[in-house]
């Protein structure tokens, strides 16, 4: 059970997505799990054969405790008498999450299920009574001949169907709130503000959108995430968490970007190397992690992997955002509402569109001093909105 | 294409974006931004999801006009027509 973010204790296990003797991958989707922030998919980061699953569907599990043994590629199955890996007993409520283990792995195919006629996994026979279909007129590819889920996908023609979970708002409010005493108790916020003339960086995006079809089209949003990573570079001492006393910077720039939830709720999902994605390639990523938010299916590495986070409530309204850190994170930054107002260009007196930029920086690790060289740096990098 | 069939079209992609919602409570005149809790991503996928639809071209100037029932309603019908 991954940790998804500094304040999760403990997930439940909502779906298997994959079944004993399924190939898997680096990047793959194994598995739903309930969290205070809504059902995350979890991913995999090696490449193996699904071997056998140690926790059942419905229950929950600290976070640390073992889901799953995998034969990595390349590696024999183990000897079935070697020691399973360790788990935690299935807790409600979780007093304290222990370190994950790494015990050697179990036998394969301890998880395909046997009955009197057909051989299966248990993930194959709950698809096929879904889907009232006989298994012992499946062909099964499995271990042994054993019917296994991409089997019943095939023959029936019906993939699986994924749970649609809405997302649990008093729990995500517990979670919110509790990250954010936190913040408020050990991170010395110090907070900074820069008017930024956009007129170019939107005259520019609304020519490009005029050509565009709707789908291909850019929200101002986008710049302003694109140019934060962008700057962050250059200002590595904003990009990375928090944790043993000490700073540590992060290479890769994650920006988390805050996503409201209808009904109240928020997250901040990371889009990964933001700074390397074209505007267009990460308003991409936007929309599909804002609908994923919105359908509750994220995946754990984007809650867990953010350096940083961007937010805006200018779409409400709000000129000025005086924002939370989200730990272990180090800074936030804010965008308010783009504003019509005079202003001074050469001399003169025109009417130009501005936005309010705003840093929240941990004082532990940077000053007011670089947090300000930071936002100027956002803000020219905004009026060369092409080479974002 | 009448004022009621754009109606029924909008109210369903509608529903698709913020399906906590059924548009059919909410005052045509009101600002769905406001009532339904519509962002910018929202109306955008919307955007898209009537032009995929009808086919209807609709410029980044026009987005005002799908921010509420009535003015979509009336928007759609004259787009279709044009």
């Amino acid at each position: 059970m991954p940790s998804l973010g500094s304040d999760m204790e403990a997930g439940t296990l909502v779906e298997w997505l994959k079944a004993p003797g399924d190939r898997v991958g680096r990047g793959d989707t194994i598995a739903v799990v309930e969290t205070q922030k809504g059902a995350i998919e979890i991913e995999i980061f090696e490449d193996g054969v699904f071997d056998e699953l140690l926790v059942k569907v419905g229950e929950t599990v600290p976070v640390g405790t073992p889901l799953a043994v995998i034969v990595r590629a390349g590696e024999a199955a183990p000897d079935a008498s070697a020691p399973k890996p360790e788990r935690s007993e299935t807790t409600s409520p979780v007093s304290a999450a222990p370190e994950p283990t790494k015990g050697p792995l179990e036998a394969v195919p301890a998880a395909v299920a046997v009955d009197a006629q057909t051989r299966a996994s248990p993930a194959a026979r709950k698809l096929a009574s879904e889907q009232k279909l006989d298994l012992s007129g499946i062909p099964g590819s499995g271990p042994d001949g054993a019917v296994v889920l991409a089997d019943v996908t095939a023959f029936s023609g019906v993939p699986p169907k994924a749970p649609r979970k809405r997302v649990d708002l008093d729990a995500m409010a517990e979670a919110v709130a509790a990250a954010m005493a936190r913040s408020k108790r050990e991170i010395p916020h110090y907070y900074l503000c820069h008017k930024i003339d956009l007129t170019a960086a939107l005259d520019w995006l609304e020519a490009a959108n005029a050509s565009r079809a709707p789908d291909l089209r850019i929200l101002p949003g986008v710049l302003f995430v694109k140019a934060a990573a962008l700057a962050l570079a250059k200002h590595a001492g904003f990009n990375g968490r928090y944790t043993d006393h000490q700073f540590q910077h992060s290479d890769a720039i994650n920006v988390g970007v805050a996503v409201s939830i209808r009904g109240g709720g928020l997250v901040a999902p990371a889009i990964h190397n933001t700074d390397r994605l074209d505007v267009q390639a990460l308003m991409a990523q936007m929309r599909d992690v804002v609908g994923r938010v919105r359908s509750g299916r994220l995946r754990s590495s984007e809650l867990s992997d953010a350096t940083v986070t961007v937010t805006s409530l200018g779409e409400r309204g709000v000129e000025t955002m005086l924002s939370i850190i989200y730990p272990p994170q180090v800074a936030i930054l804010g965008f308010g509402s783009i504003t019509e107002r005079p202003w001074v260009v050469d001399g003169d007196v025109k009417a130009r569109r501005i936005v309010e930029a705003s840093l929240a920086g941990d004082h532990r690790v940077t000053d007011g001093h670089r947090g300000a060289a930071l936002l100027r740096k956002i803000d020219r990098l905004l009026q060369d909105p092409e080479r974002l | 294409m009448n004022n009621e069939e754009a109606r029924a079209i909008f109210f369903e992609e509608l529903g698709n974006i913020a399906p906590e919602w059924d548009p059919a409570d909410i005052d045509p005149a009101e600002d769905i931004r406001d009532a339904m809790d519509i962002d910018s991503m929202d109306l955008l996928n919307l955007v898209i999801a009537v032009h995929k639809r009808l086919g209807i071209d609709i410029p980044e100037p026009d987005y005002s006009h799908l921010t509420t029932i009535d003015g979509a309603v009336d928007y759609i019908v004259a787009k279709v027509k044009s």
